[in-house]
């Protein structure tokens, strides 16, 4: 081997920084935990911060002294930070994981120390079950633009797909009083607005970010106004739905922290878990999902070999807008029992946000939109441990660590390459 | 055989009918290119159509037209006639809600009626566009920046805090205040979209998902504002601000004529605004880098723009356009924060920036057409009994037809256009 030779594969190496990404979000942890040890050590009371595994603050449960906890567990996250400057890229996970934990932790003995003597517990078992259940429509939002996109057709009409699969749900359920014909025009509710993403975004070739947005508006306008022509005139005859039962799986629902998240459920929950699981294994180790996949990336290649592009297309976007519906009918069967003008308040996007942030797999989503949850569970739960925060600040946490997350730790994605773009067979 | 002689007869008839020399006069080529799919007859028949489809839905979702259809095959005039007097009567509110009542006038030319409720629908009408154009300048314009700026509705709620604070805390003198209370609107809204940018700029962050997040932190946060103290009315319980000062409010335009004419100068300031961002996208650097990189951002980069800071600039403006606008609102008709100070307007941007193409003027003229939409919904609601949320279903559908120019040429069976403004050239992902 000559020299030059040995010099040019040298040059390809890249020289490897110190400074690298993940001694970056060290530094950064390591400076979280010491302001969370020096500030909510400061702030913390000496009284007890409590934490019980059940649903509800009687039991047994875990006591520490307020400032002890808030130093201690601001000092591990601000070790955690510290160790990742050391070991670099190994453990980076974990390392990351521990330290947001011991930072949280932190935060809760310094707000559970300062509250009243009675209200000085958190229910882990609540907040876990709050926040799967808060996650729910995101989940099956996000699994909507998950098969949408990456057959790359992009939605941004999730939104109205809840809508309109919430207003199906709450009129059919009431008009045949049952929930489950509530369920199925919920589904088709959402199939009606994929449909007319799909034939106007694949055969008419339109903008698919503008055709989203305006579809939202679309359905909060009809919705909005066959609410306001049908059913404020006559709430019991449309617009009474009752909730959809509960089914506890007996045995398992008693495991601690778990049991109440995952398995006191009703359709949505075990409905979600089944479509994750589905979907996850459908697009990464079948032949739809292949050709799925390929579709999103490159459509031309796919089409060559004999992939029918935008049948395959049209067929995920419908299947999309029936998840989305479902996901819809959660908010007039579970979380309310009545139809509103514009009651999803947003929250399609949000599930389009998880969709971006979950990198667009299906379990990526589903973690996203279960980091959202826990965010609003958590608000919930200190509201009602008479916080010092104010409320509305409270109710910023789950968008203000969204944003956090997807800036500090998330940072560049790539959407399948070709999301957004028709394709014309040439 | 046969059939591929006369597909070649018929395109060279098509050739012939190309090569044929163009029509020399104005009317001439007014004429010619009436029925061809231009931007301008497509959105006259995408309006057309959305009217239509409204009519539709306000004859379905009627009580006593419903009732006709029971008996529909036996004597269908019933319900076409029913159909119709309700159509008709809630377009003509429509109508006489946003451009002029002629009945007002008749009244107005004999003497018996005040003048003005002959300016009242075009005042509303000038009213209700004049945020509208603001806020949707600020997505066309982050648009035209290959950004997706969902944030408007956050920005326009920044802007319209920062116009109030300045409006009742800052005591000064007639003309400086509103300048100054206008520049605090578009600063906080500036800054808010600023975050976005940086973020995009620094770490990647897709702008999508941090403006939708800042939607409702902005939400959240001007709830928070408007009961603290020194901030809330003390003369009012329920949350509200204090009032703006008279010295920082937009002063309106046709106050001599009657009190109820809520035209104000906003209108002008969204007129010179819509000027100056033209003026900046057609002739400056940062106008033409702005368009270089929502183009073709890797071209941009290899061609020596900062790609970067050209996003945060273009947030910046865009959130400072957008605050300008929430601004508008509570200088010019809201003159208190509340909760819902600034309604929907952001939201609504997003339509008039598209169905403006995002193009400076387009937007001004969307936002007359969308002030129009809602200043008629108002009257359609209160003398028709619709649901003022059909303005809503029209604008969505207008929006669509117009972005879906093959749509409306297949319905109408339109002549290709030569010259097209149309197209999806624009159409690309995230």
């Amino acid at each position: 081997m000559t020299a030059s030779t040995v010099e040019a594969a040298q040059a390809v190496v890249e020289p490897t920084r110190y400074w690298t990404r993940q001694r970056k979000v060290g530094v950064g942890l390591a400076a979280v935990g010491v302001l969370a040890a020096l500030l909510f050590g400061a702030l913390a009371t000496g009284r007890k911060a409590e934490f019980t595994l059940a649903e509800t603050i009687s039991g047994s449960a875990v006591g520490i002294n307020g400032t002890v906890g808030a130093v201690l567990f601001g000092a591990i996250a601000a070790l955690a930070g510290a160790a990742m400057l050391v070991t670099a890229k190994r453990w980076f996970g974990w390392l990351l994981g521990v330290g947001i934990v011991a930072t949280l932790i932190s935060f809760l003995c310094w707000q559970l120390s300062q509250a009243p003597d009675n209200l000085n517990t958190i229910p882990l078992g609540s907040v876990a079950r709050s926040s799967v259940t808060l996650a729910l429509p995101l989940i099956l939002g996000a699994l909507a633009g998950v098969l949408c996109e990456r057959s790359a057709v992009i939605n941004v009409a999730i939104e109205g797909q809840f809508l309109m699969g919430a207003f199906a749900a709450a009129m059919f359920a009431t008009l045949a009083g049952s929930v489950w014909v509530g369920i199925l025009a919920a589904g088709v509710g959402g199939l009606i607005i994929a449909l007319l993403l799909a034939v106007l975004a694949i055969r008419f070739l339109v903008d698919q970010v503008v055709l989203g947005v305006v579809l939202n508006v679309f359905a909060l306008g009809l919705t909005g106004f066959l609410y306001e022509q049908l059913m404020a005139k006559d709430q019991t005859r449309f617009n009474q739905p009752t909730f959809v039962p509960e089914w506890d799986i007996p045995g398992l629902s008693d495991i601690p922290l778990i049991g109440p998240a995952l398995f006191k459920g009703n359709i949505f929950l075990y409905g979600a878990i089944v479509l994750v699981v589905l979907i996850h294994v459908g697009l990464f180790y079948t032949r739809w999902g292949l050709r799925t996949r390929a579709v999103g990336e490159h459509p031309a290649a796919a089409d060559t070999l004999g992939v029918k592009v935008l049948a395959l297309r049209y067929r995920n976007v419908l299947v999309g807008g029936l998840v989305a519906g479902f996901g819809g009918a959660y908010f007039t069967l579970l979380s309310t029992t009545n139809f509103n003008k514009n009651m999803t308040s947003g929250l399609g996007f949000v599930a389009l946000a998880a969709l971006i942030f979950g990198r667009w797999s299906p379990i990526g989503a589903t973690l996203a939109a279960l980091f959202f949850g826990f965010c609003s569970a958590l608000a919930f739960s200190l509201g009602s441990i008479n916080s010092p925060i104010p409320s509305q600040f409270l109710n910023m946490l789950p968008y203000i660590a969204t944003i956090v997350a997807v800036a500090g730790l998330v940072g560049r994605v790539r959407a399948p390459a070709a999301d957004g773009t028709p394709y014309i067979k040439g | 055989m046969t059939e591929q002689t006369t597909a070649t007869a018929e395109d060279l008839a098509a050739v012939g009918a190309d090569q044929q020399p163009p029509p020399k006069t104005f009317a001439g080529k007014f004429l010619a290119n009436l029925w061809t799919a231009n931007s301008f007859t497509v959105t006259l028949l995408a309006v057309l159509l959305a009217l239509v489809i409204g009519g539709i839905l306000i004859a379905v979702s009627d009580e006593a037209v419903r009732a006709t259809f029971s008996y529909f095959f036996s004597r269908p005039s019933d319900f076409f006639t029913l159909s119709w007097d309700k159509v008709s009567d809630a377009y003509a509110q429509l109508f006489k809600g946003s451009i002029v009542d002629p009945e007002a006038v008749t009244a107005a030319v004999n003497g018996t009626g005040p003048w003005e409720r002959v300016f009242f629908p075009i005042s509303e009408t000038l009213t209700y566009a004049a945020p509208l154009a603001l806020t949707g300048l600020a997505f066309a314009l982050a648009f035209r920046g290959g950004l997706f700026n969902i944030g408007v509705q956050g920005q326009a709620i920044m802007g319209a805090v920062g116009a109030a604070i300045a409006g009742f805390l800052l005591p000064l003198p007639v003309g400086i205040h509103l300048v100054v209370a206008l520049v605090f609107g578009a600063a906080f809204g500036g800054m808010y979209g600023f975050v976005p940018g940086f973020l995009k700029a620094r770490t990647g962050a897709h702008e999508v998902i941090t403006t939708i997040m800042l939607n409702y932190v902005a939400l959240f946060f001007l709830g928070w504002l408007i009961i603290q103290k020194g901030i809330q009315d003390p003369d009012r319980s329920d949350a509200i601000s204090k009032p703006v000062d008279d010295s920082a409010q937009l002063t309106h335009l046709l106050g001599f004529v009657g009190p109820s004419l809520r035209v104000n100068l906003g209108i002008v300031v969204a007129i010179l605004v819509v000027a100056a961002i033209a003026w900046t996208l057609k002739r400056s650097t940062f106008g033409f880098e702005l368009r270089a990189v929502g183009l073709n951002p890797e071209a941009s980069k290899t061609a020596g723009i900062g790609v970067g800071s050209t996003y945060v600039m273009v947030m910046t403006v865009a959130g400072a356009l957008a605050g300008l606008g929430g601004a508008t609102i509570v200088l010019g008709t809201a003159v208190s924060l509340t909760g819902a100070v600034i309604g929907g307007v952001g939201f609504d941007g997003l339509l008039v920036g598209l169905l403006g193409r995002a193009k400076p003027w387009g937007v001004l003229f969307a936002a007359l057409l969308f002030g129009a939409l809602s200043a008629g919904g108002n009257r359609m609601q209160s003398f028709s009994g619709i649901s003022l949320e059909l303005v809503g279903v029209i604008q969505a559908l207008i929006v669509i037809f117009v972005a879906a120019p093959a749509l409306v040429k297949t319905v109408f069976r339109l002549r290709p256009a030569k010259v097209s403004g149309l197209g999806t050239g624009m159409s690309k992902g995230w």
